[in-house]
């Protein structure tokens, strides 16, 4: 196999990493005013990916500096064209990450109050945002040369002239990108409710249940009609289709398992479903990374934005290494924390000074 | 304002901001796995205590550093698409590396450490937070040979077929000397910025007279650390400086205002006037330091600008090839000062708690909350020296910075990003500060349980020892 091909099956792989954990942890987030009623409640929603949000973030940042690293040419055109939507992911990401840490920091309401509507907005956002980003890469946005390219520029090898030649309203106006953005947030919904009805027992579980069931369905038309339509953008549709189909049935079956309360073969096809979502857009696209809606002798392909064969054979030595390890001690994590949270097990309210939190008297 | 001027801003404002929580990580992680490892060894619940304070406001800024630097990440490309084309198959390794490396052990052991007290034995609990400390210093490593290349590009070669970068030396690229100089000046500037903190929070404390049998010790290892780090600072601040003469000599020379080419080079310690004029009054000068600095010699010869600008005008065509140099001039000066009053400060500090005692003068205090900001500012003024004087080169030699910025991203859209980073780094900056000082003021735990692991493993409804 080439070394462009394994790189591009590994960025898909970061992004199914990315896309199935922190998935979860940004639907238990937008699920906070929904299922968490009372306090009690959203801190037993918290704590259920406390311990792993951090760690599940930086496959995000690990499959932007692989993309850095295997194919710059994508990098570049990627975030330089799509400011404004990475800018306000950006925003997104900085104020849950620092929700998270802080909201039990401080025992007020107000306090509290406050973090959790960053929260709730810092998990929306980066799947409608993401969304609309996967929709104009694997549906085409407008890249092409920038102005002053001569006419025979070897592009097909080398695609160091594309940019990103369109606005941001570009992106956010392509009815495709919209639907693949909103399915994005439905699903992580979904994703996350299923995640909180394993993690969780008592009312918050009985809650995540009925939502997973609710918002799955709704989830499942977005999904029929995003990936359906995904399939006019794909290279090999004898392909894509049937893995569509069977995320589909992946999908249903997870929704059947929550309803019969087998929460662990509901969180399994749930994740599989956004793995082979994914994996249908990448196998559908390939060899190209990066569709041009202008014209598609300006597709950014493998062969024309990576690396040197050197670069992408050290970065294999040291994937091929790293990534079960990483893999071995993430999944300890899961391992450790695998005990069902509920209100019961909740201490009170952190306050400083106090760092035995269960002596700390419960004020609201 | 172009868009090449407002990337410059907007990377200087986001950079330098990540950089404050960035050196207070490195240095105090070490703190809490060294109290944590005391409590461990000793059983002292002392330690213990200092463990939970120092963890305390080590997670409140960790938490900072984390998602300031996820900006770090996306805005090479998103501001520097030119760069990152040009320079993507040598400098997007490391960064890589750092990712797979570093940022996932970093963020997995910290949610392990901050939520497994009562998960996790004793001993496995404490080997997460040395984990964490180890991604930590990975991290720095990866990072910080990435930004080696940018000051002295080595291991590569520019494509023919392209006229871009490309790797073919990864071994040079990560361990050539600037590189491996720069970690141990960086990491050691960073025990001093954290050691400084935790000793004058110490000495807080004790002048409050408050909780003092805990605080004690953590002035004296506070001060201890802020001294031997000076060492570790001086002697590889004194070997970057010799490298940087060879690779960057512009960068050496805009230092010191050194504007002709001399033998016996002074260093002016202050100077009256304009220093980026030809000509700048010094008011207190060592002979011959600067040429010291330079080449380990009094005597030695050190080259001024004007030769330089000459000689880069021949080597790379007509354009400016200095840094502006009051940027310069006082960024070294203040990165040098401010770590030697922090270690004097250290000293004074031994001897003022020596041997138990605690005297009540209020003077001490009061410039200490000054002089131990310092090493946090002066760490900060030594990149801002770092990387201005680097200019105008982005990567040296290779490729400027003006010829990095991305072609198509509009000035509008630099100032939303801008703005928006701004506004929400000064409200975040205000919050954290706020909780810092709380906590700060509470104290250490008055209560600590010596072993929840042991009361949590045989009763499954334990409420959770720690939660968010």
């Amino acid at each position: 196999m080439e070394l462009v091909t394994v790189w591009f099956i590994l960025i898909a792989v970061l992004w199914i990493g990315y896309l199935v954990l922190d998935g979860f942890d940004l639907g238990v987030g937008m699920l906070l005013p929904f299922i968490g009623k009372d306090d009690l409640r959203r801190r037993v929603m918290i704590n259920t990916i406390g311990p792993v949000w951090d760690g599940n973030e930086v496959w995000l940042l690990v499959a932007g500096g692989a993309t850095f690293a295997a194919f710059p040419l994508w990098y570049a055109t990627l975030f330089s064209g799509f400011y404004l939507a990475l800018f306000l992911l950006l925003l997104a990401l900085i104020l849950r990450g620092v929700a998270f840490e802080y909201r039990s920091k401080h025992d007020s309401v107000k306090w509290r109050a406050g973090w959790d509507k960053a929260i709730f907005v810092g998990s929306v956002l980066p799947p409608l945002l993401l969304g609309v980003a996967f929709g104009n890469i694997f549906g085409g946005s407008k890249i092409g040369p920038i102005a002053g390219t001569p006419v025979d520029f070897p592009l097909a090898t080398d695609a160091g002239p594309i940019n990103y030649l369109g606005s941001f309203f570009d992106l956010l106006l392509n009815p495709f990108a919209l639907v693949i953005g909103v399915m994005l947030v439905l699903v992580f919904a979904t994703h996350g409710a299923i995640f909180l009805a394993l993690k969780t027992s008592g009312e918050v579980r009985e809650a995540s249940r009925k939502a997973a069931v609710k918002v799955g369905v709704a989830a499942a038309v977005f999904a029929v009609v995003g990936l359906l339509w995904a399939q006019a953008y794909s290279g090999r549709v004898a392909i894509t289709l049937p893995i569509v189909l069977i995320a589909a049935v992946l999908w249903l079956a997870g929704i059947g398992m929550t309803l019969k309360g087998r929460d662990g073969w509901a969180f399994l096809f749930s994740a599989g479903t956004i793995a082979l979502a994914v994996t249908a857009l990448f196998v559908g696209a390939f060899p190209n990374i990066m569709l041009s809606s202008i014209d598609s002798a300006f597709n950014l392909t493998v062969h024309n934005s990576a690396s040197q064969s050197y670069t992408l054979t050290v970065m294999t030595i040291v994937a091929v290494i790293m990534t079960p390890i990483v893999l071995i001690y993430q999944g300890w994590t899961y391992w450790v924390f695998r005990k069902r949270i509920s209100t019961a097990q909740i201490p009170a309210q952190s306050a400083p000074g106090r760092a035995d939190d269960r002596f700390a008297p419960a004020k609201s | 304002m172009g868009a090449l001027d407002l990337a410059r801003w907007q990377f200087a404002i986001t950079t330098v901001y990540h950089f404050l929580f960035v050196p207070l990580t490195l240095g105090t992680v070490w703190f809490v796995a060294g109290f944590q490892t005391a409590y461990f060894r000793t059983g002292k619940e002392k330690y213990l205590k200092l463990t939970k304070f120092f963890g305390k406001l080590f997670l409140i800024n960790f938490a900072m550093g984390v998602v300031t630097g996820i900006v770090q990440e996306f805005q090479f490309g998103m501001n520097w698409s030119e760069y990152s084309r040009f320079v993507g198959d040598v400098f997007g390794a490391p960064l890589a590396m750092e990712g797979l490396l570093a940022f996932f052990l970093e963020s997995t052991f910290i949610g392990l450490w901050i939520f497994g007290w009562d998960r996790l034995p004793k001993k496995v609990h404490l080997a997460t937070i040395w984990a964490a400390a180890v991604g930590t210093m990975l991290s720095a490593y990866f990072i910080l040979a990435a930004n080696a290349w940018m000051q002295h590009p080595v291991g590569y070669e520019i494509s023919a077929t392209t006229g871009r970068a490309v790797l073919n030396n990864i071994g040079l690229v990560l361990f050539q000397n600037t590189a491996v100089i720069a970690f141990f000046h960086t990491i050691s500037a960073s025990f001093l910025v954290a050691g400084s903190g935790v000793a004058a929070i110490g000495a807080w404390m004790l002048m409050k007279d408050r909780q003092v049998d805990i605080f004690r010790p953590a002035v004296k290892i506070g001060a201890v650390v802020v001294l031997l780090s000076a060492v570790v600072v001086s002697i590889t601040g004194d070997m970057d400086a010799k490298i940087m003469v060879k690779q960057q000599p512009m960068k050496m020379a805009a230092a010191e205002a050194l504007y002709n080419t001399t033998d016996k080079a002074p260093f002016s310690i202050l100077s009256i006037g304009d220093v980026s004029g030809s000509s700048a009054t010094p008011v207190i000068e060592v002979p011959g330091l600067t040429s010291f600095m330079a080449t380990g010699s009094f005597d030695g010869n050190v080259q001024g600008i004007n030769d330089l600008q000459a000689q880069y005008e021949q080597t790379y065509g007509p354009g400016n090839y200095a840094p502006y140099v009051p940027v310069s001039y006082w960024g070294f000066r203040l990165m040098i000062g401010l770590g030697l009053i922090a270690a004097a400060w250290a000293l004074w500090a031994l001897w003022r708690y020596r041997g138990g005692r605690n005297p009540k003068g209020k003077f001490f205090n009061v410039i200490s909350m000054f002089i131990t900001l310092g090493p946090l500012v002066g760490i900060s003024a030594g990149w801002i020296f770092t990387e201005m004087g680097r200019q105008p080169w982005i990567v040296f030699g290779q490729q400027k910075t003006a010829d990095a910025v991305s072609p198509l991203v509009s000035p509008a859209e630099v100032w939303i990003s801008m703005i928006g980073f701004t506004l929400v780094y000064l409200v975040l900056a205000i919050i954290e500060l706020r909780l810092l000082l709380r906590y700060i003021r509470a104290g250490a735990p008055e209560n600590v349980i010596e072993d929840p692991y042991d009361d949590s493993k045989n009763d499954a409804d334990k409420q959770l020892y720690f939660a968010y």
